[in-house]
């Protein structure tokens, strides 16, 4: 099936994207890599009046270096994350994450931004981005911006802090330089969506965990950050017996989907499992 | 209607499209270029893989205005002057194809897998096709036509 008929426009700045956006008010639908949303046109499940592509816009490509922060651009492709060695040296939670989104074709246009702002519970970026303490940059009318911590971003199932009239321009992520990281995807075919997914990343001292950050996806409506399972890791070994015993009530107050692929109750006996997986890996045992 | 200009194997077209064309549509309702095939609507197949600017995309999940001032390589421009590519003749000579329905995503997508690593074991060549899907071969003969490929590919560089 195709889309039903829209009107296009093709912005070449930020400026003129959040212009565009003002004009057409709640008639228009913002277009990133077209991953998820012409998928979404093509049902009909959706029919905006006019699309605001951003593929055109410069200034949201690409990965920089701020000081001790990784800035990538809210219209950076998956494939280009994946080549930054800035993103594999500062955040490699990230690189490790994205690395198991769809397939290669996907991965070619699909961007960070885009995933993030599509806020599907079971995409693999919301939990590595929550994990990493990463700030979002909201740019808004009249040249406003505004920053919003990953923390506060997601906000329900497909639903973020980027307003209507808003576009997420920039992810800010501070630099994990020298952290091993690990994402544990559970799935039963390729080229599947998470089931449960783990993000982890840990900074090691002498055999032992220093520091550990644990995001979980697909296991609330929302990803999620396992904060409480953070703070038990610290000063353990990286052993199976002692990470076991950290992580046992990671699944502890959230509130995954039941469906076809599992219940609630076998999804949170995964997340115990996979946060174990991730959390050695990540430690390098 | 919006204005494209797109070079499409090799060759430069100006049209007007409407905006919610697809890419795979423009290609094949515009161009008549049928080569490249829809398998499903959902983009998982991958049947329509096509190169935009050198890398692999699924034509289904582009629009042909997003292509505007790119280039774009179809399964028909692989050949040069006759001749199949590699890829294609060791699809050929492997069985690596029943119905062939899947087959031109097939090949353009182990292109771009073969241009990234010239030397993919057999897990990277089943983890680079994990977006093609393949309802008859079982895969076991489209792996060895790119292992073949891969070694005709390399052995063909040394002799150039
Ligand atoms: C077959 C298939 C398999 C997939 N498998 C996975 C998977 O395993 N894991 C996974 O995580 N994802 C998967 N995806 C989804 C994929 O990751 C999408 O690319 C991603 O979710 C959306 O990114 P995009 O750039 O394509 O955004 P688009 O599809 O263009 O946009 C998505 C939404 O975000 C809005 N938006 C985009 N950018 C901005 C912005 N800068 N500011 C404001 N709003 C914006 C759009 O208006 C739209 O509502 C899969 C997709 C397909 C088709
Ligand atoms: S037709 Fe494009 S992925 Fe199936
Ligand atoms: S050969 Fe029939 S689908 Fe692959």
């Amino acid at each position: 099936m195709i889309p039903a008929q829209f009107d296009y426009v093709a912005p070449t700045s930020v400026a003129d994207a959040v212009a565009a956006l003002a004009e057409h008010g709640d008639e228009a639908k913002v277009l990133a890599g077209g991953q998820s949303l012409l998928p979404i046109l093509r049902m009909r499940l959706n029919a905006p009046g006019v699309v605001i592509d951003l593929g055109r816009i410069p200034e949201l490509q690409g990965v920089t270096e701020d000081g001790d922060h990784l800035v990538i651009g809210a219209m950076t492709t998956y494939a280009a994350v994946l080549a930054s060695e800035a993103v594999s040296a500062h955040a490699a939670l990230l690189n490790k994450a994205i690395a198991t989104v769809a397939d290669p074709q996907i991965r070619h246009r699909g961007t960070v931004g885009g995933a993030l702002v599509h806020a599907d519970p079971a995409g693999d970026v919301g939990a590595p981005a929550l994990a990493l303490g990463a700030e979002l940059v909201i740019a808004g009318s009249g040249g406003s911006t505004r920053t919003v911590a990953a923390e506060d971003f997601f906000e329900d199932l497909f639903t973020t802090a980027v307003g209507e009239g808003e576009l997420l321009t920039q992810i800010r992520i501070p630099k994990h330089t020298g952290w091993g990281a690990h994402y544990e995807k559970f799935v039963r075919v390729s080229h599947q969506w998470s089931i449960v997914g783990v993000a982890a990343t840990v900074r090691s001292e002498g055999g032992s965990i220093a520091e550990a950050r644990v995001g979980l996806t697909n296991m609330g409506s929302t990803p999620l950050r396992a904060r409480a399972v953070e703070e038990a890791l610290v000063g353990k070994q990286a052993t199976d017996e002692a990470v076991r015993s950290a992580v046992a009530s990671v699944a502890e107050g959230t509130n995954p989907p039941s469906d076809l692929n599992g219940d609630a109750d076998y999804r949170k006996h995964l997340a115990t499992v996979l946060t174990r997986r991730a959390v050695l890996a990540a430690a390098g045992a | 209607m919006t204005r494209i200009n797109v070079t499409v194997d090799g060759v430069r077209y100006s049209d007007e499209v409407e905006p919610r064309t697809l890419l795979v549509q423009y290609l094949r309702e515009g161009l008549g270029k049928t080569g490249t095939v829809v398998g499903c609507d959902t983009s998982n197949c991958g049947a329509c893989t096509v190169h935009l600017d050198g890398t692999s995309v699924k034509s289904c999940n582009v629009l042909a205005v997003q292509a505007d001032g790119h280039e774009v390589t179809t399964i028909e421009g692989l050949a040069t002057d006759g001749e199949l590519h590699p890829v294609q003749r060791a699809f050929h000579e492997t069985h690596a194809l029943q119905c062939g329905y899947c087959t031109p995503g097939m090949i353009m997508q182990a292109c771009d897998l073969l241009k990234e690593n010239a030397d993919p074991s057999e897990q990277e060549i089943r983890e680079g096709l994990e977006g093609n899907l393949c309802r008859c071969t079982g895969y076991h003969n489209i792996v060895k036509a790119v292992q073949q490929a891969a070694k005709d590919l390399s052995s063909q560089a040394v002799g150039s």
